[in-house]
């Protein structure tokens, strides 16, 4: 064969698994860059007005973190075809079922509201009244799952993902030295040594890569898009790239944050992008816009989460593939659980960072039984046959998830009482 | 016995009965866990039910003390 036609016969090769990779992709992709919802932004931007580029090596300890974490809803999902609601019923019974589906509902309504907290105040800045917002937000939202394919929604989810990428950008525009965040980003360190606001920070931004509505979102879209078993590599790649791209957005946005806002005391995304909208408009625009995209994309998977769980559970039709008259119960869990968490938004006075507290106390609640079930299923020769964690994979999952729920215990108890860190 | 219909009404009571009767079956179906209750399982359930209680007597605790 002469060398043209071994580039040519590599060049198709490359081209047959792109398209396979992008008919494949989505559920990782999507649930990564979401998990950079309004909550997951304002973090790291308060991360990198406190602590400039400081912490930048400890994102970059997140991407095995998340990987680790929701490579294993792939496999789970694709070799039970269950969501992790139904798995947790199946195979534990109704009391840690009932407790699981209840607590997710939970949390993720109250997430869902902080969502669009982080919406309304990304779009005030463009001087856009919150019930604008929240009426916009919400038609959107019900249209994308109206159309009753799953792959339609899923890539309209990917268009608005892709947004996401604004950050990245916005990081060019602001003129980093690229020496100092390289030489201070990357060496481990703690910037002013480890104290209690540092300590506070770290558990944050563990707490907000890894969150439960994450496992149940991600295996449910898994049997939904009716993946298989062979289907897992393609699951684990979407998965790996998703979890690439949500830490190198949050690193993108600690430099913008770190080298405009550095020293600064920024306590939101919103409150930032207003400082930085009256010296660098488009800087201030772009972050906004990524705020609100980030709520956005938060928002449908969040609300998709709690239903396809109560389709799941109570046995109705769940599936994006299905119309509204095939699965009612479905859209209306989707389209209740929207409506409401938007109403209570724009209720006068409505406790919204008491909500935002409680959102973190509630998660730490179910994320510890979320991880073990996890692992105990994964470790099931009954349920995953071949396709069972094998004993690196335990090792490293196992390390992961003592570290996520003893910084997410920490996190929700400095919350509860903040005294504890002074 | 208590009658839902005849308490709240046969429309309302008869939407709650179907209600109670869905979570029944649903609680018969997942009785028995499908899990082999090895000792390994057994230490990660009796772990969050210590969790958990340990979180409610800690929310509990804040509760009281903001009401003091």
């Amino acid at each position: 064969m002469d060398l043209g036609s071994i580039f040519f016969y590599k060049y198709r090769r490359f081209i047959k698994t792109l398209q396979i990779y992008v008919l494949l992709s989505g559920p990782g992709l999507i649930v990564m860059l979401a998990d950079n919802d309004a909550g997951g932004i304002t973090t790291y931007t308060v991360t990198g007005a406190k602590f400039g580029y400081g912490l930048i090596w400890f994102l970059l300890l997140l991407l095995p973190v998340a990987y680790v974490v929701q490579e294993m809803t792939v496999r789970l999902g694709a070799v039970t075809k269950r969501g992790h609601a139904e798995a947790i019923f199946d195979a534990f019974g109704s009391f840690w079922g009932w407790f699981s589906f209840l607590d997710l509902a939970l949390v993720n309504w109250l997430t869902l509201i902080t969502e669009f907290i982080g919406m309304t105040a990304a779009l005030m800045i463009f001087h856009i009244p919150p019930v604008v917002t929240v009426t916009i937000v919400s038609v959107i939202m019900m249209l994308m799952v109206l159309q009753g394919r799953y792959w339609t929604w899923e890539k309209i989810a990917l268009l608005f993902a892709a947004l996401n990428l604004i950050y990245i950008p916005a990081a060019f525009m602001v003129h980093p030295s690229v020496g100092e965040v390289l030489s201070v980003g990357l060496i481990p360190h703690f910037p002013g040594g480890f104290n209690a606001t540092l300590f506070f920070f770290l558990m944050a931004n563990i707490g907000t890569t890894i969150a439960p509505w994450m496992i149940f979102f991600q295996q449910s879209a898994v049997v939904d898009k009716g993946m298989k078993e062979k289907d897992i590599p393609w699951g684990q790649m979407d998965t790996l790239i998703g979890s690439a791209f949500t830490v190198i957005i949050a690193i993108f946005l600690v430099v913008v944050t770190g080298t405009v806002l550095y020293g600064s005391e920024v306590e939101s995304a919103a409150q930032a992008a207003s400082i930085l909208i009256t010296t660098n408009p488009w800087l201030g625009t772009f972050i906004a816009i990524g705020l609100f995209d980030a709520g956005f994309l938060g928002a449908i998977c969040i609300s998709l989460a709690s239903s396809w769980a109560f389709g799941e559970v109570f046995g109705w039709a769940h599936s994006l593939n299905l119309k509204i008259r095939e699965a009612p119960w479905f859209y209306a869990c989707y389209f209740f659980a929207l409506i409401s968490a938007g109403a209570v938004v724009l209720i006068p006075n409505a406790p919204l960072v008491l909500i935002t507290l409680f959102v973190q106390v509630i998660a730490v609640t179910l994320l510890p039984a979320a991880l073990v079930f996890l692992i105990l299923l994964l470790n099931n020769e009954e349920i995953m046959g071949k396709y069972r964690n094998s004993q690196l994979q335990n090792v490293a999952a196992i390390v992961i998830v003592i570290a996520i729920i003893v910084l997410s215990t920490l996190y929700g108890i400095t919350t509860l009482f903040p005294e504890l860190l002074s | 016995m208590i009658n839902i219909e005849q308490v709240l009404g046969d429309r309302i009571g008869s939407v709650i009965r179907g209600w109670i009767d869905k979570i029944d079956g649903i609680n018969r179906k997942y009785a028995v866990p499908r899990i082999e209750m090895s000792r390994g399982v057994k230490i990660a359930l009796l772990f969050l039910r210590v969790y958990l209680l340990f979180l409610v007597l800690l929310l509990g605790f804040k509760f009281y003390t903001l009401l003091q």
